[in-house]
């Protein structure tokens, strides 16, 4: 599966849930929101190998 | 996972609210829990005109967005500070903050030009200026505070509204609290009362819900915001303490939500009453907003 968070892309090889894909990124779940083909996911939906999931920060300064 | 409401598949979860919903009913139950916190800290009612000031960030334009789906008088506050780096950032959220006025008939915007109106974009002072060399953003929060004061009370408004969320008041908290700021501490609160005739009524009607929250919500419901981070924030020490609170929070969910309750609370109990205590305050010599010291305020002592 490919993970797009700001400039960066993983491929990450086989299945896994929302929340280990983040992790596995380095990124802490609480401080991004999953998307897949413009629909927000909770972080115990499984990905598949071939699915595209766009990480959005929800954290801005002030 | 599956909506509490209608069983549909969720889309989102709230940890520490043990609470999934699907995509109609969680922007149901923000604009629910908006209204909520409005009447809970009695911050405006269905008369008052409300200034809402907006960035163009997801927060304040989900939440002019709110308050107008409540039928509240809520106009717009657009301040533009020049900030012109590589991405254009204030050109690009000002076009954001257009746009969604564009797009709704009942919302009127007011925009400063900073520029325009005192001769310098935010990066030409902050180069002048000690204080701007050493923080930037002190002197941006200083002279958006002055000019929505002002805009505020000129326009007649009854009250001005800000985006804050439940994550950026735990970083202010955390920040007072770890340099032991008592008298910072004791005036941070959901409504700031309006003083004498000169400093407006504020109140933050999003101060309870995660950013995470605020960030789902303008997803769901299609609001078009800028992504990009102010240039000058990277770095800053808030969002350092918005990173550490998050990391507490992923290992014991509701962390943060007790910490800013739980000082709510305190604080009702008039565990700071004693730092409280208002300071004395002048009208300056110049714009007549109110200043702790007397003579010429911060914001006009920038160009005078």
């Amino acid at each position: 599966m490919k993970i797009i968070y700001r400039d960066q892309e993983w491929e990450l090889e086989g299945r896994r849930r929302v929340r280990d894909a983040i992790k596995e990124v380095g990124l802490i779940p609480q401080t991004v929101l999953a998307v897949r083909d413009g629909k927000l996911l909770t972080e115990d939906v499984t990905l598949d190998e071939d699915d595209e999931v766009r990480l959005i920060a929800v954290i801005s300064g002030g | 996972m599956k909506c509490r409401k209608c069983s549909r598949p969720a889309v989102f979860n709230m940890r520490q609210h043990k609470l999934a919903l699907c995509e109609v009913h969680y922007p149901e139950w923000f604009i629910a829990q908006t209204q909520r916190a409005v009447k809970k800290y009695r911050m405006f009612g269905p008369d008052d005109r409300v200034l809402v000031a907006v960035s163009g960030g997801k927060d304040s334009l989900s939440l002019w967005d709110v308050l107008l789906r409540l039928g509240y008088q809520a106009d717009g506050l657009y301040i533009d500070l020049g900030i012109d780096d590589s991405v254009g950032y204030s050109a690009a959220s000002r076009e954001k903050v257009e746009q969604f006025a564009a797009q709704r008939p009942d919302a009127r915007l007011t925009v400063v030009d900073l520029k325009a109106e005192y001769g310098e974009t935010l990066p030409e002072v902050a180069r002048r200026v000690q204080r701007g060399r050493v923080k930037p953003c002190s002197v941006c929060g200083l002279i958006k505070r002055h000019v929505m004061n002002r805009v505020t009370r000129d326009g007649g408004y009854d009250v001005l509204a800000t985006g804050h969320n439940l994550d950026d008041e735990v970083a202010v908290l955390f920040g007072n609290v770890l340099h032991w700021q008592t008298g910072y501490i004791a005036r941070q609160a959901p409504v700031l009362p309006a003083r004498h005739d000169g400093l407006v009524r504020k109140v933050k009607p999003f101060c309870r819900f995660y950013e995470r929250e605020t960030a789902a919500y303008a997803l769901l419901t299609g609001i078009d915001y800028i992504y990009d981070e102010c240039p000058h924030v990277v770095g800053a020490t808030s969002l350092r303490y918005k990173g550490i609170l998050n990391q507490m929070e992923e290992e014991s969910p509701g962390t943060k939500l007790q910490f800013y309750l739980g000082f709510l609370r305190a604080r009702k109990e008039g565990f700071f009453r004693e730092q409280a205590e208002e300071v004395e305050l002048h009208p300056c010599t110049n714009c007549g907003q109110l200043t702790s010291v007397p003579g010429l305020c911060a914001f006009c002592r920038l160009w005078i």
